[in-house]
């Protein structure tokens, strides 16, 4: 669908680009003011910088974040791989509905819900087992939890779109199902499972209060640091942080999407070829 | 191996192995969510129907031998006859509710013509508008929220540039209001309205449009008769997913509504660690799911619907 856009139409684009950038760049402006009020200027000055990387308890909280992404990420996209297949390619088995609407229900839950539930639920097995210890351990469980949901429906949606043929034509050829999975539908899907571990990794970096709920003492994550100050109000090396933040996530997007866009145009290219012969 | 296995003891073995790693692709994620996900509601609806009391752990329980072979059973409703009669509770899930919804709809007016005009792009800017729509989503959450903060204080931003203009001479109260609250949930919430419609819209054939318009249709005519109608599933799934996280909203009532907006999130979270009540804090919540369960269904609903086709 495409064709002529009225001046509305031009200016609502305009003013929703507007809308979305400009609180992002005014973050951005002023982590580099000097007076210790964030919204009054007081000349250029990159003392915030200093100040952050200066903190060590930025430092830890970073480094506790990070390790429990990177954790999360990656059992969230095994798991979820796993799921996404097993509600496309398996048909009808006992549990489906149970199974697949556990699947889609971390992704609209309320997450002041989530992480009560979760957190009631390591109290009482701890009383029981005497496991799990809150901390690392407990953000990385409730991260996974809700992680794998959104890998689920990620895979689910490039297996829907992927024809069965390749698979067919390997088992025609007389492939065990074993090796049909691990040679041809594995490969098939490792961009969407790329896509997974990376968005599984920005939600765990993001979240506040399932972790808040979770956490056990001495166990800050970023999110739970950054709140606990901006909290009390505005706080300039906050703003120094936030811009750090922008700038790599920026980086990575443009990166990601000129890949993207490049593939694009090689399969367009590619297409047109083999078209021609 | 194979010269001792006849062909059909083969062919059962092979279709035994297949059929166990199936069995394994679907029993681990099942398992993890039956542990993780189902059995920590059944924790909170238990002890939703306990009695606080001042120990460790700070609820009753549910069942207890009270002596050799006899099990008691106790369950109390008191908890959610509490919510129901306290006022408190009650209003703040009606304004919960009229907050989630006034932003669903705010979300709609501006992220619709936003979708609208992106589907209506070149291929290549197209692209371009969608990774700018995303790229928030991508930063934290936290600090958008927080990036409000600024613009709206006293001396904030917008607050400064009013008076720089002359338009007035003391700066009016902004952060801390209900306004700020529905800022806060259309700017932090818009990408997930915009996207579904993006999804939706982006199938939708033009040569009806045009069809409509060469019939001699008005734009306005042709939008409501049209484009609105074929567009409905892209507003319920992009309504319902602004809709259901914004009710039980936690961040953006407590940085940016202060003590001044009451939201049931903020009221769960604090009951649980202020007053430390896990047993009306656990009512909350299930009552809180019962609210939700009907949207939530829905969504459940297209998502499946979606998957399948």
């Amino acid at each position: 669908m495409q064709g002529k856009r009225s001046t509305f139409l031009v200016a609502m684009l305009s003013f929703g680009m507007a809308f979305l950038y400009i609180p992002m760049v005014l973050l951005v402006i002023y982590s580099f003011n000097k007076s210790k009020i964030v919204p009054i200027w007081g000349g250029f000055s990159t003392r915030w910088y200093k100040v952050l990387f200066e903190s060590e308890d930025v430092w830890a909280a970073v480094s506790l974040s990070l390790k429990i992404a990177v954790v999360n990420a990656t059992f969230a996209t095994l798991l979820g791989a796993l799921a996404g297949l097993a509600l496309v390619r398996f048909g009808r088995f006992r549990g489906r509905t149970l199974f697949s609407g556990m699947i889609t229900a971390p992704l609209v839950m309320p997450e002041v819900i989530t992480g009560l539930s979760l957190l009631l639920f390591f109290i009482g097995l701890k009383g029981l087992i005497g496991w799990p210890e809150r901390g690392f351990t407990t953000i990385t469980i409730a991260h996974i939890t809700f992680s794998m949901a959104y890998v689920a429906v990620i895979i689910q949606s490039r297996l829907a779109g992927m024809a069965q043929d390749l698979e067919e034509a390997a088992q025609d050829l007389g492939a065990k199902p074993f090796r049909v999975l691990t040679d041809i539908t594995l490969p098939l899907l490792a961009p969407g499972m790329l896509a997974g571990w990376l968005l599984s990794f920005t939600l765990s970096l993001d979240d506040l209060v399932i972790a808040s709920f979770t956490t056990g003492p001495g166990s800050t994550t970023l999110p739970i640091l950054i709140y606990s100050r901006i909290r009390l109000g505005l706080r300039p090396d906050i703003n120094a942080l936030a811009t750090i933040i922008i700038v790599v996530v920026t980086i990575g997007v443009v990166i990601f999407g000129w890949l993207m866009l490049r593939q694009a145009k090689q399969r367009e290219r590619d297409m047109h070829i083999a078209a021609k012969s | 191996m194979a010269k001792v296995l006849s062909g059909g003891r083969m062919a059962r073995l092979a279709e035994k192995l297949q059929s166990s790693w199936k069995t394994v692709v679907v029993a681990v994620p099942f398992l993890w969510l039956l542990i993780f996900f189902l059995a920590p509601f059944f924790m909170v609806l238990k002890i939703s129907l306990a009695e606080s009391v001042f120990a460790q752990p700070p609820f009753t329980p549910l069942f207890e031998w009270v002596s050799e072979g006899v099990l008691a059973i106790r369950i109390v409703f008191d908890n959610f006859v509490f919510l129901w009669e306290d006022n408190l509770y009650l209003n703040t899930y009606l304004n919960s509710i009229k907050i989630s919804s006034i932003s669903t709809v705010l979300c709609l007016l501006v992220g619709y013509p936003i979708a609208y005009s992106i589907v209506r792009s070149s291929p290549t800017a197209r692209n371009i508008f969608l990774l700018m729509v995303i790229l928030p989503f991508w930063t934290s959450f936290l600090l958008r929220v927080y990036a409000w903060m600024g613009l709206l204080a006293d001396q904030g931003t917008i607050n400064s540039l009013l008076i720089w203009l002359g338009i007035i001479d003391q700066p009016i109260r902004l952060l801390y209001t209900e306004f700020s609250v529905y800022v806060g949930i259309v700017y932090t919430y818009l990408p997930f309205m915009i996207l579904p419609l993006y999804a939706n819209m982006e199938k939708l054939d033009i040569s009806l449009l045009e069809a409509a318009a060469d019939l001699g249709a008005k734009p306005a005519v042709t939008f409501l008769t049209v484009t609105l109608p074929m567009t409905i599933p892209g507003i319920i799934a992009g309504s319902l997913l602004v809709f259901i996280p914004a009710t039980g909203e936690y961040v953006i009532p407590d940085l940016l509504g202060g003590g001044n907006v009451q939201m049931i999130g903020r009221v769960l979270y604090n009951e649980f660690t202020a007053n430390t009540d896990w047993p009306v804090a656990s009512a909350v919540a299930i009552v809180l799911l019962l609210v939700l369960v009907l949207p939530m269904m829905l969504y459940q609903h297209i998502q499946s619907k979606e998957s399948e086709s």
